[in-house]
């Protein structure tokens, strides 16, 4: 059995012994990226398990051993976790955890931390916690993040850009209810082979992947009929998570909506932009400047192999993160860098621009920095574009999905008046 | 014909329009969240009343018809959009309309830009909020229309949600302000958080109409719309039923009327609601938990014919008024248990009165008095000792278990906890403005089902799937219960889970609990209520442990009061009011502005028949002993004094406004010398007062950030209403590096609020307000970057200039922390020399603006405590290993405080969390852990736009009590 190891600070290491006998438990997110990217550490030698548990209990769990008042995403991830280890599954002895980091000045960087706080209350301290990050934070000798591995990871999120996106366009139309989903299962389980043998992430398989994926989506026999179209943003946990937005994509399918969530590339460009900003804005090391643009001009390369294959199948691609940067410029500064930053103000105008102007903005209760970008800017971006007709819902484990609905209702019934007002005048081509 | 039903969270309201459009039958009645049966027989007297009813489309609308309406199959229109349909067909032509529900506030702009704003899951100001600002003054609604027409003045009341206002209410009750007074100020009140909440920077004019119930029935709350928008809006005809006729309007399909009839009785949900553990098994169960807890009782005595000493205690508490009378040995001779509404002194009055007339040559040996209205009976009366709460619970635990480790009371407002360690008082947990659902949350709630309390708490002992509603606040709380409801759970379930979220409430919420052994196993529980077995039994489940709970539960304050007089020697005569003087007993109440300085507190002054005089209201000595405050150990008043200091020096390249808010507090020293070398006229917007919040409040567009962050719109507006036209505020992702911490940002509010201002206050679109990111924490960078940012306004401005410049900034700002050290280590050695105790006061900058911190400094300096800041100690702290990521300069100073004064015997710290700062989520936690791990008691104060003190007074003269025993 695997020895405990601590750092100088006392942290439980996750050792290279820990590696072979112990298997990761990984919260859920956003599921199609995470199931095809939970192979990238089958592959690497990790034995993992993706958490697919829901219901109100993991929230009540999450309040019983996390402050109150910290945001609802750790509340969620946090109260997964524990329940998980409570749930008599897994040999608690031969379990660890891992998490993501993102840095930054927002009170995410912190969730690892009280998990950990969390773990003691709950008498799991000799549970070792992985952080998951691309800062250099917090290294343990049985787990490192080395550059093929990232490369694979970022395959893994454009693949579930894709079929998210495909997804999301084909499935209101489609004529034989579930063939959609099929199909991205069958993706997903195709991809997770790929990548259990070490596949699918060079230049040359991603560009093939990509066209066969979509390709296949467009094969699928649909009816347009003109719906409303909403984009859904915000804070990445909850704008992903069923479990964080009371399954507010299923809400808005039921309500015959078409729904567009912008992807996670975006936010790794955005994080990584970060740091050339940074020293733009205030000066640094060219070292730093040169390392952060070759990762962010290889993360565009994959972005753009996306949008090139989407739009060869006819599908409307997303807009590439170049523009919807361009967007922003005078609305907010590039500088607000925290949580989502501008780019959570760049993708209500890119929605609204790509006839998406109906949108749920999400946000934690209390979210700090979306009293910024988010509800702070809707007056801003509707001054820009007055298409935009914005809705921000705040989630907690006390809201009642109740109101949030009837709040998401009320957007709709503009956006249902906006689009019969535009098939009366011919618009159609632009909303519907 | 077509009908519209509008659900709504009280009410249904039902409109039946013929094919004019006119209406032809309407109903308005209560529901009582019995939805479905109501909906049953409203559309069953419809058919009976109107002719050819039954092949009418029908369509639902309101907040809580949503459900129903898709269970049914019946159309649903959300309620908004059918108010703004119905306005658009009857009064064509209006701008705005203003709409008031039960627990809805909207607004609709109509005209110009098609806007609708509803309030967030955090806004009170609304019908269900009045409802209970009027049970809380004891009168209807009707009563409490006519009360605030006689308004002479009004006081600033929080109404964010009925428990913040309630706290700002009681304190004025129980100082005896007038109702009439506390009428006009709730519906100011609601009329600043409607305008504010939801018109966000939207201005509201042109043609305005007035929807709802409460703005129907209530005259008075029209006229407050009217004065605050300076227009004069109309209430017209049917304006309780607006969303039901745009419903109606909306309808387009008939419906199956008996089959939906049939299926809305029918309709019990789906039974899909998450539920707990029955609170008892069986009846058996149950008899052996009460004769378990009929043991705790004490000895009684029948008080006429009584001879001897005796003692009198009194707890005059937020909702209830306890009065008691002991023997020498401690018997109970007489009890009292009245409901408090509003002003304690008659109730008392007539308490004495009865005690007198039962036992006239009663010897009283002594008396005390404790609970919110303290000061003021022990003044009218001329009671011996006035106790804080939590000493007189102790006091009475003692005595029912001398090796109590952990007390629990939950009262009609408050929930008060405490650990006791080595017997004296350790750590005291009071709830929280956001975190109560304490017994009144109870009584209101049974009371809107149509209960008294007592029946309602008893249906909920034998429940069988006690509703699982969380332990959130009473806002959120309504709705899941009506959410419960429309899943099928029954009242009994109901009733059982209310229980349960009370306690549960208690123990995540106040005491942030995971397992009953952090508490102790010795527990004495109080208050009125655990009186209520649900709740008693709840507890005992959540905690896993019998508890014991005194027969006279809800009487422990005044119990302890009197036991504490009793303790005080017996051999004297208490100095309380005789018959005779009762009889002559007089009580003038009188309103005045203290006016001797900025804050203006509203004074009440009590006059009593003697002559004797009581002030309350003040938030210093000042009006009674005529004497500024004393600096000299107070280091709030020192920062200020240093900020004022920083005066406008004529300049030629003219004037530039700073705003004082959030980090400016900190940044003025540095941005003042800057710019006032490079030949800046540099103009303040100055220390806060009562003026400048509402100058900026209608331009916020997130109600539920932090009272700071809203103050800066209008530090803002006021630069710009003095004529300024360049205001510098720039974005700082990053603060300076310390060197105590890992990393040194500042926190996403500070760092980007001049974001929020930019893009939300139409007034900075006619000046110039530089925004830029601006890096200070690289110092050799610094110069060359904000030239460039500089040169985009000014293009003369040369490199050299902001060089030398900058070289002074930087030399200013660290000679401003070094003052304020200096100051930190005189006070310290001031205070230890004289042997008093001293606090640090500590949270960020800007909590040093009197307007946030509320004077809270000056209180503590009153009971005769040094207080220092914790940017004062922080920098003696070598970098330290935390359990969270320590990555926040002004943080970081915090736990770095925490730990110097670990070993420092006569220091204590007490930390301001400003409500909605979503870090000290964090850092609370951490601090805490530093100080309890050296034996420390850790104290915090929940600080938002609430101006009265009360339940920061009992924490701090607690943790005094605790400290000095």
């Amino acid at each position: 059995m695997a020895k405990l190891q601590y750092d100088k600070n006392g942290r439980l290491l996750f050792t290279k012994e820990m590696k072979d006998e112990y298997t990761i438990l990984l919260p859920m997110m956003a599921p199609i990226h995470f199931h095809i990217l939970q192979n990238v550490f089958t592959h690497y030698g990790y034995k993992t398990v993706l958490l697919d548990t829901k219901g109100p209990e993991i929230a009540q769990v999450g309040l019983k051993y996390v402050h109150n008042d910290t945001c609802y995403p750790a509340l969620l991830v946090i109260g997964q976790l524990i329940q998980a280890l409570q749930s008599g599954k897994y040999d608690t002895n031969k379990v660890a955890l891992m998490i993501t980091q993102s840095g930054g000045g927002c009170r995410a960087s912190n969730y690892i931390h009280l998990l950990r706080k969390a773990l003691v209350k709950a008498g799991f301290e000799r549970v070792p916690v992985i952080s998951l990050n691309l800062s250099g934070l917090e290294s343990n000798p049985g787990f490192s993040l080395t550059i093929p591995m990232i490369r694979r990871l970022l395959a893994g999120l454009v693949y579930g850009d894709e079929l998210m996106l495909l997804r999301n366009q084909i499935q209101p139309y489609e004529l034989a209810l579930g063939e959609t989903q099929r199909l991205v299962e069958k993706w997903i389980s195709t991809l997770s082979d790929q990548f259990a043998s070490g596949k699918g992430f060079t230049a040359g398989e991603i560009d093939k992947n990509m066209n066969e994926i979509a390709q296949s989506f467009s094969e699928i026999k649909i009816k347009r009929i003109p719906k409303v179209k909403v984009g859904i943003v915000g804070e990445i946990y909850v704008k992903y998570a069923a479990l964080g937005n009371n399954d507010l994509e299923a809400f808005l399918a039921h309500q015959g909506c078409e729904v567009n969530l912008p992807g996670i590339i975006g936010f790794m460009l955005f994080k990584v932009d970060n740091r050339i900003e940074d020293i733009k804005l205030y000066g640094g090391s060219s070292i730093k400047y040169n390392i952060a643009t070759m990762l962010f001009n290889y993360i565009t390369k994959l972005e753009a192999s996306l949008i090139k294959a989407v739009a060869a199948h006819g599908f409307q691609a997303p807009s590439s993160y170049a523009h919807t940067k361009s967007l922003v410029d005078g609305v907010i500064g590039f500088g607000s860098k925290m949580g989502e930053g501008w780019l959570l103000t760049a993708e209500m105008l890119e929605l609204t621009e790509a006839g998406y102007g109906n949108i749920v903005c999400t946000q934690p209760f209390g979210c700090l920095p979306n009293h910024i970008n988010g509800k702070g800017m809707i007056r801003r971006i509707k001054a820009v574009d007055s298409r935009a007709n914005i809705v921000a819902i705040d989630y907690d484990p006390g809201a009642p999905r109740v109101n949030q609905e009837n709040r998401i209702k009320l957007m709709l019934a503009v956006a249902r008046e906006n689009l019969e007002n535009d098939i009366k005048t011919g618009g159609e081509s632009k909303t519907a | 014909m077509r009908i519209g039903l509008d659900i709504g969270s009280t009410t249904i309201k039902c409109v039946v329009l013929d094919d004019g459009n006119k209406i032809i039958y309407s109903s308005y009645e209560r529901h009582y969240s019995q939805i479905t049966q109501k909906i049953g027989e409203i559309l069953s007297k419809v058919r009976l009343n109107v002719k050819g009813a039954d092949k009418a489309c029908v369509a639902l609308s309101g907040s809580a018809g949503m459900g129903v309406a898709e269970s049914c199959d019946l159309d649903f229109v959300q309620e908004v959009y059918a108010t703004r349909v119905a306005v658009n067909t009857f009064i064509p032509g209006t701008d705005v309309v203003i709409e008031l529900g039960g627990e809805d506030a909207k607004i609709l702009f109509l005209s110009g830009g098609m806007e609708v704003r509803m309030n967030g899951t955090c806004a009170g100001g609304t019908g269900a909020f009045i409802d209970q600002m009027a049970t809380l003054l004891g009168v209807d609604i009707e009563e409490f229309n006519a009360l605030a027409q006689q308004y002479e003045k009004t006081y600033t009341i929080a109404s964010r949600c009925g428990v913040f206002a309630k706290t700002d209410i009681q304190p004025l009750l129980n100082q005896g302000a007038r109702k009439s007074d506390i009428a006009e100020s709730i519906f100011a009140a609601v009329v600043n958080q409607t305008v504010s909440g939801l018109a966000q920077g939207r201005e509201i004019e042109g043609s305005v109409v007035y929807l709802g119930g409460p703005l129907t029935f209530m005259a008075e709350l029209r006229r407050q719309f009217d004065k605050v928008l300076g227009t004069k809006g109309t209430c017209p005809e049917n304006s309780l039923y607006f969303v039901a006729m745009g419903a109606a309007l909306c309808a387009d399909n008939t419906i199956d009327f008996t089959g939906v009839i049939n299926k809305v009785t029918k309709y019990t949900g789906s039974g899909n609601f998450a539920f707990n553990q029955p609170l008892f098994k069986d009846k058996k169960e149950y008899n052996d938990f009460v004769s378990r807890h009929s043991r705790a009782n004490i000895k009684g005595k029948d008080i006429s014919g009584y001879k001897g000493k005796a003692f009198i205690g009194i707890d005059a508490g937020s909702t209830t008024v306890k009065g008691v009378v002991i023997s020498e040995n401690k018997e109970l001779l007489f009890s009292k248990y009245l409901s408090n509404s509003g002003n304690p002194v008659p109730i008392i009055k007539s308490f004495l009165e009865e005690v007198y007339k039962k036992c006239p040559k009663i010897d009283i040996a002594g008396s005390a008095v404790t609970g919110y209205g303290e000061e003021i009976v022990k003044n009218a009366f001329c009671i011996d000792y006035g106790i804080v709460e939590t000493v007189a619970h102790f006091t009475a635990a003692k005595d029912f278990m001398p090796d109590v480790e952990f007390i629990i009371d939950i009262g009609g407002q408050d929930i008060k906890c405490f650990k006791i360690h080595n017997g004296a008082i350790d750590n005291i947990f009071l709830n929280e403005a956001c975190s109560s659902g304490c017994g009144s949350f109870l009584q209101t709630f049974a009371n809107a089902l149509g209960y008294s309390i007592e029946d309602f708490a008893n249906k909920g002992l034998f429940a069988k799937h006690p509703v699982d509603l969380g332990s959130r606040c009473t806002v959120f709380m309504n709705s899941s219960v009506k959410q419960a409801q429309k899943d099928g759970a029954t009242i009994e379930d109901i009733s059982a889970g209310l229980s349960l979220s009370v306690v549960k409430n208690a123990l995540y919420k106040v005491i942030r609990t995971s397992s009953p052994d952090q508490l102790g196993r010795r527990i004495v529980v109080q208050g009125g209520t655990f009186l209520n077995n649900a709740v008693l039994r709840a507890f005992e489940m959540e905690m896993g442990t019998d508890v014991v709970r005194p027969v006279i539960s809800g009487l422990m304050g005044a119990y302890g009061a009197a036991l504490y007089a009793m303790s005080r020697g017996s051999d004297k005569k208490s100095s309380i009011l005789d018959l005779k003087a009762l009889s002559d007993f007089k009580h003038e109440i009188k309103v005045a502005n203290c006016g001797m300085c900025q804050n203006n507190c509203r004074l009440t002054i009590n006059t009593f028949a003697d002559g004797r005089r009581f002030i309350a209201g003040n938030r210093c000595e000042r009006p009674i002993t005529k004497k500024a405050p004393a600096t000299d150990k107070n280091i709030y008043e020192y920062k200020l004094q240093l900020l004022r200091g920083y005066m406008p020096k004529e300049g030629e390249r003219g004037r530039l406004g700073l705003p004082m808010g959030l980090n400016m507090y900190e940044m003025l020293p540095f941005w003042y010398t800057l710019f006032t070398h490079l030949g800046f006229e540099v103009v303040t917007s100055g220390i806060s007062d009562k003026k400048v919040y509402a100058k900026g409040n209608k331009t916020i567009p997130s109600d539920t950030i932090c009272f700071p962050a809203k103050l800066v719109h209008g530090h803002v507006q006021k630069l710009i209403d003095a004529g300024i036209e360049t205001i510098f505020y720039p974005c700082m992702s990053y603060n300076f590096d310390e060197g105590i911490s890992e990393n040194h940002y500042n926190c996403p509010v500070v760092a980007y609020y001049p974001e929020v201002i930019g893009a939300n206050m139409s007034s900075v679109q006619k000046i110039t307000l530089i925004k830029d990111y601006v890096g200070i924490h690289r110092r050799k960078d610094f110069p060359k970057k904000f030239t460039e940012i500089l040169r985009k306004y000014f293009p003369d401005i040369t490199s050299r200039e902001v060089k030398q410049a900058s070289d002074a900034a930087y030399k200013e700002y660290e000679a401003h922390l070094e003052r304020i050290r200096k100051k930190g280590a005189e006070i310290i050695a001031k205070a230890e020399e004289e042997g008093c105790p001293i606090f640090v006061l500590s949270g960020r900058p800007y909590h040093v603006d009197p307007e946030i911190n509320h004077g809270i400094d000056r209180m503590i300096t009153g009971f005769g405590v040094a207080v220092v800041s914790e940017d004062s100690i922080s920098s003696h702290v070598e970098k330290f290993p935390t359990t969270v990521l320590n990555q926040w300069t002004y943080h970081a100073r915090l736990y770095a405080a925490a730990r110097y004064i670990a070993d420092k015997k006569n220091m204590n710290l007490v930390q301001l969390v400003s409500f909605g700062c979503g870090v000290d989520a964090i850092t609370t936690d951490e601090v805490r852990d530093i100080l309890e791990r050296e034996g420390k008691i850790y104290t915090q104060i929940k600080i938002d736009e609430i101006t009265n003190l009360g339940a920061v007074k009992i924490r701090i003269r607690s943790l005094l009590a605790a400290l000095g025993e």
